[in-house]
């Protein structure tokens, strides 16, 4: 099937946002704000097609496109999807619309700038997933640093600076090392840039070993995996609501997505025999963050360590090697895309009439904003994994799976049902129950139907693959089945 | 007759300037301060006239002539027309702030073209005689550049250390050469070349030798450690003699290194390759480091153009088609970016005014959203982030040192551009992120305006499409080898 559409999804969102820029200064913010509101739209509706035409019978890729751009290096403009990255395209198209209505009031300073930001990495951000070659991948995954940089060091709080500089130079930190493997693998594939080329490429255990570790650090950065994690909790709290909420629901994917699109089918023996290694790290995220998490003051801080948790039970999934592990992964992964947004929202709904995130600041919200309080509880039951929430599916797959493989394994990731429930209910309890104590709270309005607009779509999602999540497991089925058939292949010379 | 005169054909570009330098100093010496502007004109009229003549004879394959002083291949046209492009538009960007200082001189331009011819020669030149020639010119044209601004004691300081450090550079050039004559019995680099093929008895001084021209090459390269003058003169010299010394001459300055190691020196690449390892990556690690702790923008161009180029190096030390194909990409892709560079403080300083503190570029999101953006776009591409055309030449100088096996030399290469990132991540901080602390308006003219809106988006559009300056630099390299 040959046809432009993922080049569509991906070049629409960035010509929109290059519109926006065109709308020029600030006193042409209302203008720009609706180029934004049409090109994130249009973004979305051209990836609606990639979800009723995608074939849930094969592993291969779909929607295809191929083009030489750099002959030279043998470098392709190959894009192609498969049941793994499908969900996280769309997923990413829904969250730009959000993300520019969440902006809509809240920004006022160089509006055109901060929208066109949010458009362009949202183009780029598909790319990361459509992309089929290693140097495109790593175009579009170094290329949206650029918007994020802006994005939090322009729009974000006081100590923006530090966190702008932390966050770009971990990851790139990471990213450079991956370069360097992916020229390695050039030659060792005979001249190829090609991912798929090199999931059949084989290579030495000493190779494998040394580049899972320069891998580990380009995606454990940015899912981002304990110890790596420390630039998450600056750049979430710094961040205007809507970087924190792309930050959480899409960044962090971007890094689970390359443990499967690169580290699981290219370093098949490396990865089983450190198997251990990120299984290991990946626990210490769930029991230690959550930890953490519960001594947060700042409610953005307390949802940015939860994600850290909450990523560590993807990785621990992704680990398993057994298909409902690694479906459990995802699920969680798309699940924490919806549940963090909202709660990053929600924080923004709270943080705009009192500004402030302080949980000591708040008591007794239910009172002054009834309409919001249902919403709030909603995506704080997703968030510690209750069942009917999408948030219970991922995790209950993955524990069931990591029970297949070893109890104390599951029994650890079973903590998080406790210590999630612990710092997502406490904080809620702080937050919206007992009696107004501070006289600001008094004056707070509900949320407006705007607000109302941007959570009522997240808790759709949130219950609808909470009750029937069978439609999203069944598209990635076929693909994961393959993966894992891959990485039981040995690639020892 | 018609074909006495052809036999010269290659050599027409470097006639016709120096021909239009000699009526331009005449021309300007009668007319006076007044018509100072028929100096520039003329002057871009020989970047194009030039321009016109190397794509007129553009050679498909290398033709000796001069009795093989002199060589014309795609090597040297590509070169020279890159040359062309990088003086104008150093001319465009300097007018304005040479006319508000009062060094809007013919000798401005004299010299500027001399330069040129001596790159130009350097570029072409088959024999040492020429490429030592081709050298001078244009170092001695520098030096007097640099110390045009007479009333200034820093320019002049400055001018006193380049001409001193570079003089002793050419010294030491000298002395490798007259021993690698020694050996080899030849000056020219294609019978030096064939005598060197299947060995020679003479080990001891032909690695002298070629310690004194590696030397004398990293002096010119400004690689540490035979860097020292390269900050002070970035610094001391008025920005649009640091804007013309940064680009072109670092052009020239790769032929000039490709034409003696790669061309000359070809079977030596075993003596050669860990001399330039050193130098690669001393100057990554010195350059990048050291550019932190400058508050001065000159000064951190300077220790920058350092970590540039030891990472052009990393491209020719992989002693290969592939690897000096990415070196003359990088080199290329430098001068662009240098360019921009440069020509950015020079559109934002006025008269009075020089814009060289990273303070002064405070805020410039507010000022000039364009400008800013351009600056943004250059500063990303010298972090090598994609999508910008840095990344394309870090990668291709990194894909030829993988390829020699030397994946160490890739990961360090990569953890010093880290720190790089650092200092050109903290330019983009000051332009968006902080409040101006000058707000008077950018007095910059039209013409540099549209010249640096080219330049910037260059960048970006290269950056998208690599693969045209890619395809001519490997087939430039291809054809000449």
């Amino acid at each position: 099937m040959q046809n432009n559409l993922l080049s569509l999804v991906i070049w629409v969102p960035i010509l929109a946002g290059v519109a926006v820029l065109a709308t020029g200064s600030d006193r042409n913010a209302a203008l720009a704000r609706w180029v934004a509101l049409a090109g994130a739209l249009l973004g979305l509706i051209v990836a609606i097609p990639l979800a009723t035409g995608f074939d849930t019978a094969t592993s291969a890729m779909q929607f295809v496109e191929m083009k030489a751009w750099i002959p030279a290096f043998n470098i392709h403009y190959h894009l192609g999807v498969d049941g793994i990255s499908m969900p996280l395209i769309l997923l990413n198209s829904l969250i730009t619309v959000l993300v520019v209505i969440a902006g809509w009031q809240v920004i006022r300073d160089k509006v055109a700038q901060y929208m066109a930001a949010f458009l362009v990495m949202s183009g780029l951000i598909n790319g990361v997933f459509a992309a089929l070659d290693g140097i495109l991948f790593y175009v579009f995954f170094e290329g949206m640093l650029i918007p994020l940089y802006l994005i939090v060091g322009v729009w974000g709080g006081p100590n923006r600076v530090y966190a702008a500089f932390k966050f770009f130079l971990y990851t790139l930190l990471g990213s450079l090392l991956m370069l360097v493997s992916m020229i390695y693998l050039y030659f060792q594939s005979g001249g190829s840039f090609d991912i798929q080329t090199w999931h059949t490429t084989t290579l030495g255990m000493t190779a494998q070993t040394l580049m899972f570790f320069a891998f580990l650090l380009a995606f454990g950065v940015k899912v981002p995996m304990w110890p790596v994690h420390t630039w998450l909790p600056d750049a979430h709290v710094e961040a205007p609501t809507g970087g924190s909420v792309v930050l959480a629901a899409i960044t962090l994917k971007v890094g689970a997505y390359g443990f499967l699109r690169f580290i699981l089918p290219i370093l098949p023996d490396a990865s089983r025999e450190l198997a251990w290694f990120v299984i290991a790290l990946s626990l210490i995220a769930v029991a230690y963050i959550g930890l953490v998490a519960l001594a947060q003051a700042d409610m953005k801080k307390l949802i940015a360590y939860s994600s850290i948790a909450h990523m560590g039970f993807v990785t621990l999934g992704f680990f398993m090697f057994n298909p409902l592990g690694l479906e459990g992964g995802l699920v969680q992964m798309i699940s924490h895309g919806f549940v963090s947004a909202a709660l990053f929202l929600c924080i923004g709904v709270m943080y705009d009439r009192l500004h402030s995130r302080q949980i000591k600041d708040y008591g007794g919200l239910v009172n002054k904003m009834p309409v919001f309080a249902a919403f709030f509880m909603l995506f704080a039951m997703a968030n510690s994994g209750l069942p009917a929430t999408s948030g219970f599916v991922g995790e209950f797959m993955v524990i069931m799976a990591a029970t297949q493989v070893n109890f104390w394994f599951a029994f650890v990731a079973a903590t998080t049902l406790i210590l999630g429930a612990a710092y997502t209910l406490w904080m809620y309890k702080r937050v919206v129950f007992g009696n107004v104590t501070n006289p600001h709270v008094e004056e707070m309005n509900d949320i407006n139907p705007r607000e109302i607009l941007l959570l009522g779509v997240l808790a759709a999602c949130v219950l609808a693959m909470g009750l029937y999540p069978k439609p999203f497991t069944d598209v990635m089925h076929v693909s994961v089945v393959d993966l894992l058939a891959h990485v039981a292949q040995s690639k020892l010379p | 007759m018609s074909h006495a005169i052809m036999q010269y054909a290659p050599v027409f570009p470097e006639i016709f300037v120096l021909a239009m330098v000699s009526l331009i100093l005449v021309i300007d010496a009668a007319v006076g301060d007044s018509k100072r502007d028929l100096a520039y004109a003329l002057s871009l009229a020989t970047l194009a006239g030039a321009a016109f003549l190397t794509v007129r004879d553009f050679s498909t394959m290398p033709v000796l002539t001069l009795g093989g002083l002199f060589i014309d291949d795609p090597l040297s046209d590509v070169l020279k027309l890159f040359l062309y492009l990088t003086v104008a538009a150093v001319l465009v960007y300097s007018r304005d702030y040479l006319r508000a200082r009062g060094l809007c001189k013919g000798e401005f331009f004299v010299l500027a073209l001399f330069a040129l011819l001596g790159m130009m020669v350097m570029v072409s030149a088959s024999h040492f005689l020429t490429l030592y020639l081709g050298l001078e010119l244009l170092s001695l044209s520098l030096y007097a550049m640099v110390a045009l601004h007479r009333d200034s004691s820093v320019a002049t300081e400055a001018a006193m250390k380049y001409f001193v450090l570079g003089a002793l550079a050419s010294g030491m050039l000298l002395y490798g050469m007259s021993m690698v004559y020694g050996v080899t019995g030849s000056l020219g680099l294609g019978d030096m070349a064939i005598a060197l093929q299947d060995g020679t008895d003479l080990r001891i001084p032909l690695v002298f030798g070629i310690v004194f021209i590696v030397a004398g090459l990293a002096f010119k390269l400004g690689a540490v450690p035979f860097h020292m003058w390269v900050p002070d003169v970035y610094h001391g010299a008025p920005t649009a003699m640091t804007l013309f010394i940064g680009s072109a001459p670092k052009i020239a300055a790769f032929a000039f290194v490709v034409r003696i190691l790669g061309q000359g020196l070809e079977s030596q690449v075993g003596d050669w390759r860990e001399m330039l390892v050193i130098l690669a990556v001393l100057s990554m690690a010195l350059g990048n480091v050291a550019a932190i702790a400058q508050s001065n923008l000159k000064r951190m161009f300077a220790y920058s153009t350092i970590s540039h180029m030891g990472f052009m190096l990393l491209g020719i030390l992989a002693g290969s088609q592939n690897g000096y194909g990415s070196a003359m990409f990088y080199v290329l892709v430098y001068a662009l970016m240098s360019l921009g560079g440069f020509g950015m403080i020079l559109l934002l300083s006025r008269a009075g005014f020089e814009a060289d503190q990273l303070d002064d570029f405070k805020g410039l999101n507010r000022r000039s959203p364009w400008l800013a953006f351009l600056m943004l776009l250059l500063m990303f591409s010298m972090a090598g982030v994609p999508p910008t055309v840095g990344f394309y030449a870090k990668l291709s100088v990194l894909q030829a040192v993988v390829g020699i096996g030397y994946v160490w030399l890739a990961v360090a290469a990569v953890l010093f551009s880290l720190i790089g990132a650092f200092y050109y991540l903290r330019i983009v901080k000051l332009m968006y992120f902080d409040a101006p602390l000058d707000t008077a308006p950018i007095t910059a003219s039209p013409d540099a305006r549209v010249v640096m809106s080219v330049n910037g988006l260059a960048i970006l559009a290269l950056g998208i499409m690599p693969q045209s300056l890619m395809a001519v630099c490997i087939h430039a390299i291809g054809a000449s080898f």
